[in-house]
């Protein structure tokens, strides 16, 4: 029982220490971002394997989101009389949530794993080390590019999601189940509010750009330099990533819509 | 104060004094001084596990001594800032056990690399002074080659061309040896003495090597229990009345080093006499 009582405590402890850490190595990340804005190659050499790279799982996966919500949604609404609204059920789940949160999800299964693994490994073969040696920081070199090219990807990438979802229900409702075209894109015009809808969708996939690719780099940078601690550490990103997405989900859906 | 007269031009680059230093419960070193001359090679040699590695990067202010003071060049370590400390590290060139080459990189740009981060050198003089430091360590042919197709001593000698691309005064070389075959390992040997006496450096070797570092060091130390217990020239060494530094010289597998663990007595053990042991 008293053992049980003291692991309980060192692991408080340890999270404690770990949220510290993280908090720290934050600071000295966005430390390094007016260097990386100086050297722009850097920035661009990530946004490209972070952000571009990404973009063909992003697509495909918008186009089929969007082709199953125009499905659900007209097989509900035709029961009404209102398959009219499609293109408002469509444009509103995808711009307000499914965008921003699937587009997050997908980005740290795909570039956050991706990034993790990288640093952690370049800690293993002491290429950070090496760095410091050479009187180079890696938290400037290495942290801060990837850090800012994941920041700017997430919005731009949950906006090509939303744009091909939309895209995708407008073929299937249209294309497909014969929902009046100038009805889908005039409701969709009518309702669909810029700052409401559209803004507090961005601002949330900014905030998940931010948390996602922060628990990337730093599960990267402290890592176990192991094998093991690698695809732990991996792990950990996916995880972590999902869970902080969704929660954080809720409470700014909470915050935006919950009057 | 950081900086005295003293030692900034005496004989010693690197003066360890009272060194202690801890990882959790065990002590590293306890008690250690050091001193590596200007211009030689010194070796540092002991075990594995002895904490050689450690004592670089404590030099490289890496580590943070728990007691004692470091001296490099008249700084103490410890005490620089993160600005003084990332400009000594530029004097000073680490050669790491894998070689710790950038992976996303050409050979030819790993060794521009401390260049393009350091100078603001035009690109005609960064490519004439990468093929100069290639050159002496003969991989100039090598330079479109990216590490994951080096061999491993192609990579070390990559990392010291890297490591001597800004001039710097000293080298530690942490465990150049390990698992190279005779050819590099003779490549290696005599690439750290010339390019110690061509230019003028300092050299640290950390090894277990015996043979190849005796060859080429100058003055050596032997580290073991987190103390140093012998220090001497090779030939010094090889004389030595310590059972211990006569043990590791010589490579000889019993001595004051046991070949065994500590367990209890065999015959006890194999007749299970001990039930504690023997389960």
């Amino acid at each position: 029982m008293l053992e049980w009582i003291r692991e309980l405590g060192r692991g408080g402890f340890r999270y404690f220490e770990k949220l510290g850490r993280s908090t720290l190595f934050l600071i000295k990340t966005l430390a390094g971002i007016p260097a990386v804005l100086a050297r722009p190659g850097l920035l661009v050499a990530q946004l490209l394997s972070v952000g571009v790279l990404s973009l063909l799982i992003i697509t495909v996966s918008g186009l089929f989101v969007g082709m199953v919500l125009a499905l659900q949604g007209y097989n509900t609404l035709v029961d009404f009389g209102a398959e009219e609204s499609l293109g408002v059920v469509v444009s509103l789940s995808i711009v307000r949530e499914l965008g921003p949160v699937v587009t997050a999800l997908l980005f740290a299964g795909r570039a956050g794993s991706a990034l993790t693994a990288e640093i952690g490994l370049m800690k293993a073969t002491e290429q950070l080390s090496g760095m410091e040696m050479m009187a180079v920081d890696p938290i400037h070199r290495v942290i801060a590019p990837r850090f800012l090219a994941g920041f700017l990807s997430m919005p731009l990438l949950a906006a090509v999601f939303s744009a091909v979802g939309i895209y995708g229900g407008f073929f299937v409702g249209v294309g497909l189940l014969g929902v009046d075209d100038g009805a889908y894109w005039s409701q969709m015009q009518a309702k669909v509010d810029l700052y409401d809808d559209v803004l507090n969708g961005v601002i949330k996939s900014v905030v998940f750009g931010f948390v996602a690719t922060w628990i990337a780099v730093f599960e990267g940078y402290d890592t176990v330099p192991t094998s093991e601690g690698v695809s732990r550490a991996t792990t950990r990103t996916v995880v972590h990533s999902a869970l902080a997405v969704l929660g954080l989900d809720f409470v700014l859906t909470a915050l935006m819509f919950g009057e | 104060m950081t900086e005295t007269s003293d030692d900034k031009g005496s004989d010693s680059l690197v003066r360890i004094r009272g060194l202690r230093y801890a990882r959790g419960d065990r002590m590293i070193f306890d008690g250690v001084d050091l001193d590596i001359p200007r211009g030689k090679v010194t070796a540092i040699m002991g075990p594995s596990g002895t904490g050689k590695t450690t004592l670089l990067r404590l030099i490289g202010g890496q580590l943070c001594p728990h007691e004692g003071s470091i001296r490099v060049d008249g700084q103490e370590v410890p005490e620089l800032g993160r600005g003084e400390l990332y400009r000594l590290r530029q004097r000073m060139g680490m050669l790491f056990q894998s070689g710790a080459l950038l992976t996303d990189l050409s050979v030819f740009e790993n060794v521009a690399f401390p260049l393009r981060e350091h100078t603001r050198l035009p690109e005609s003089m960064v490519r004439g002074l990468v093929l100069m430091k290639l050159q002496a360590v003969g991989l100039r042919g090598a330079r479109h080659l990216m590490p994951s197709e080096l061999s491993g001593g192609m990579a070390r000698r990559v990392a010291l061309a890297r490591a001597i691309a800004l001039d710097p005064m000293m080298i530690m070389y942490d465990e150049p040896f390990t698992g190279q075959d005779p050819i590099s390992k003779g490549a290696l040997v005599q690439l750290i003495r010339l390019l110690n006496d061509a230019l003028g450096l300092t050299s640290i070797i950390v090894s277990h090597d015996v043979q190849e570092t005796a060859a080429i060091s100058d003055y050596m130390y032997v580290i073991s229990g987190g103390k140093v217990i012998g220090a001497g020239t090779p030939q010094q060494l090889e004389g030595t009345d310590s059972d211990w530094v006569k043990q590791f010289m010589q490579g000889l597998p019993d001595g004051p080093v046991p070949f065994h663990y500590p367990a209890p007595e065999y015959v006890d053990d194999l007749l299970q006499r001990d039930t504690g042991s023997a389960r």
